[in-house]
């Protein structure tokens, strides 16, 4: 065991499978000496050479393409997207190339890759660098989608999205990178499997669907309700695709009342699948209308600190959406 | 010239002319099919047979890899698929070696016959040769990638990103360029500044190489002295072939309606295959007798084909949902 914050848990990781595996391999902008813009990839250069480790032309497209074709020819690339903002230049090829390989090829070809970028605000990262991109690949059959948010399960997760023969969209939460440290295991006791959630919080009165930086701010919204006598039960999905239903359909049926609660703006959100999955899952045991509790619909989130205190969710806002399913 | 080179024989020249013969001829049945409402879509080949059959001869397809473009037909026939597997990916038939009927019929793939799965958005496959030559250089075994898009892709960002990224590591890759001067119906004034293709490669320090594509020996000995530098770790070179689009961008499309008849009259008029007949002529590998017979012999090969693919099975809609993850 090591006390590990959630960037280092990142590291460990990519360190572990590296030494485990020599087909796992590293790529992205400024992975290499500088160990990343957030250190995720710190010292990986040093010990596994300019090879496997490999600072790429600032051009996402074809870092995906790239880590496709090294792919395709029987390593496992880990490409880093520097934010996930700035994906969007690769989509066609994580979208159409990465995604459709195995089912285009009628099986005779597959990618298992994994691209990793921070996503989502709270860091005065302003428009470009505090998106929440998840849903645009939610919404892609052939991709694998996964947002940790706790230093064990980044560590654990990454490993799993090596070694799984799919291609893995691994988003990390960068408000949480450094937020708070916790016992990580070592070595194959780490590793945690795709698609399993999490009750972070045990209650009978409502179930609140989370992932990624929401856990943190709906486990103390859900600690103030509790103060009131309300017992929320807090739900971390840590996978997104594919996502486990049967955690929150068994919560439901005990609570009765659910609450989605996301950091991405609010139409078209992953929440908002998660709900509508939820409603048509659950309608016989629900007492209230499945709720989404999100943040505006602006395109970005801003600079300036005011404006991005008012974007974001914080247990206060997220309290008072809590409250408004549990009194209905 | 490196030992490894096969000497372009008279057998397997005429081999590559038979490949010639096979890719019109079975286009010209794919066509009537089309027009009798049996195959959905059609992306013809015409006129750039003789290019794409003497660039794939110059390589070696036992090692090599090919991301072949939609309009390559006839290259997907000198790399090994026969004109009944075409034919069953025109019907879209279940047994479509590359895509089961999925994928249009322009998408070739086979993984034993190292043919990289294609896609239909243009040019995404540059770069991932970039990272597939990055692989094959590592792996050290002299294997090269062969890349082939029309005009048109070389406007795409991706097109860039592939050159740059294999010149700066030297990847083995050919980057075989087919201009036909056409992108459907944009000209190539409209599509490529400067005074074409093949100069482009001086702005990433590798060799550019314009040739006429009507040319068989010409092509040949482009790519063959581009697969010598790749082998011998010397990186990528860029092609531009000059050819013909003797028919419309596709079944869907009419040229006649965008371009001048003469130029089409005139363009017809110096289809490459008559071209190449006359050249092995004077050399003395072929006569009038020679080549009826071989007609014939392929022929009755399109007859064989057509007959096996219309009468093969259609996918089982059951399916539909196979190869999106490698458990499903």
């Amino acid at each position: 065991m090591s006390d590990r914050t959630l960037v280092q848990a990142v590291r460990d990781a990519l360190y572990e499978e590296m030494e485990r595996d020599d087909r796992v391999c590293v790529l992205g902008q400024d992975v290499g000496l500088k160990g990343g813009v957030f250190k995720a990839t710190e010292g990986l250069q040093q010990r596994f050479g300019a090879q496997r480790v490999l600072d790429m032309p600032l051009a996402e497209s074809s870092i995906a393409a790239v880590a496709q074709g090294l792919a395709l020819e029987g390593l496992l690339p880990v490409a880093e997207m520097q934010f996930a903002d700035y994906s969007y230049p690769a989509f066609n090829q994580i979208v159409n190339e990465i995604a459709k390989v195995r089912y285009r090829s009628n099986g005779d070809f597959s990618c298992p890759l994994v691209i990793r970028a921070p996503t989502g605000g709270g860091v005065r990262g302003a428009l470009y660098h505090s998106q929440s991109p998840e849903a645009f690949y939610c919404h892609v059959p052939g991709l694998k989608v996964v947002l940790p948010s706790t230093p064990a399960d980044a560590k654990g997760l990454l490993k799993a999205a090596i070694r799984d023969p799919d291609p893995v969209i691994f988003l990390e939460p960068k408000k949480l990178y450094r937020a708070e440290r916790q016992d990580v295991a070592d070595g194959e006791a780490a590793v945690r499997p795709l698609g399993s959630a999490t009750v972070v919080r045990e209650g009978v009165d409502l179930t609140a669907v989370t992932y990624g930086y929401m856990r943190a701010v709906t486990a103390q919204a859900a600690a103030r309700l509790g103060q009131d006598g309300i017992e929320v039960e807090v739900i971390d999905l840590r996978t997104l695709r594919p996502w486990d239903i049967e955690t929150c359909v068994r919560s439901i049926e005990k609570t009765g009342r659910v609450a989605v609660v996301y950091e991405a703006n609010r139409t078209g959100g992953f929440g908002a699948e998660i709900a509508a999955e939820l409603a048509e899952r659950c309608f016989a045991s629900l007492d209230a209308p499945v709720s989404r509790i999100a943040s505006p619909d602006v395109p970005a989130m801003p600079f300036s600190p005011s404006l991005e205190h008012a974007f974001m969710l914080n247990p206060d806002k997220v309290a008072d959406g809590l409250r408004r399913v549990a009194r209905y | 010239m490196s030992p490894d080179v096969a000497p372009l024989t008279r057998e397997r020249v005429l081999d590559a002319y038979r490949t010639v013969l096979r890719a019109r001829a079975l286009d010209d049945r794919r066509f009537v099919l089309n027009r009798a409402g049996k195959l959905a879509f059609i992306i013809s080949p015409r006129g750039h047979e003789v290019a794409q059959v003497a660039a794939i001869t110059a390589l070696d397809p036992s090692r090599d890899r090919f991301c072949l473009y939609y309009r390559n037909f006839a290259a997907a026939l000198a790399c090994g698929f026969t004109p009944e597997e075409l034919m069953l990916a025109a019907f879209a038939r279940a047994a479509d070696p590359s895509s089961g009927g999925r994928q249009t019929p322009g998408n070739f793939g086979s993984r034993r016959r190292g043919v990289i799965i294609g896609s239909s958005t243009v040019g995404p496959q540059i770069p991932k040769a970039a990272g597939i030559g990055l692989a094959l250089k590592w792996r050290g075994e002299g294997s090269l990638c062969y890349v082939s898009f029309g005009e048109g892709a070389t406007s795409q960002g991706d097109f860039h990103e592939g050159l740059n990224f294999a010149a700066i590591h030297q990847c083995p890759v050919i980057f075989f360029c087919e201009n036909n001067h056409w992108a459907i119906s944009v000209p190539q004034r409209l599509q490529v500044a400067g005074p074409g293709v093949a100069e482009r490669a001086a702005a990433y320090g590798i060799p550019g190489v314009r040739v006429r594509g009507d040319d068989f020996f010409a092509v040949h000995q482009a790519v063959q002295e581009a697969a010598v530098r790749a082998r011998s770790g010397e990186g990528p070179t860029l092609i531009e072939a000059e050819v013909l689009r003797l028919q419309s961008h596709s079944t869907d499309d009419d040229q006649r309606a965008y371009r001048d008849a003469a130029e089409l009259a005139a363009e017809a008029a110096r289809d490459p295959i008559p071209r190449m007949r006359e050249a092995l002529t004077k050399r003395g590998w072929l006569n009038d007798e020679a080549d009826a017979a071989l007609r014939e012999e392929v022929n009755r090969e399109v007859e064989r084909a057509t007959d096996a693919a219309e009468a093969s099975p259609d996918p089982d809609p059951s399916t539909l949902g196979r190869h999106v993850y490698a458990d499903v």
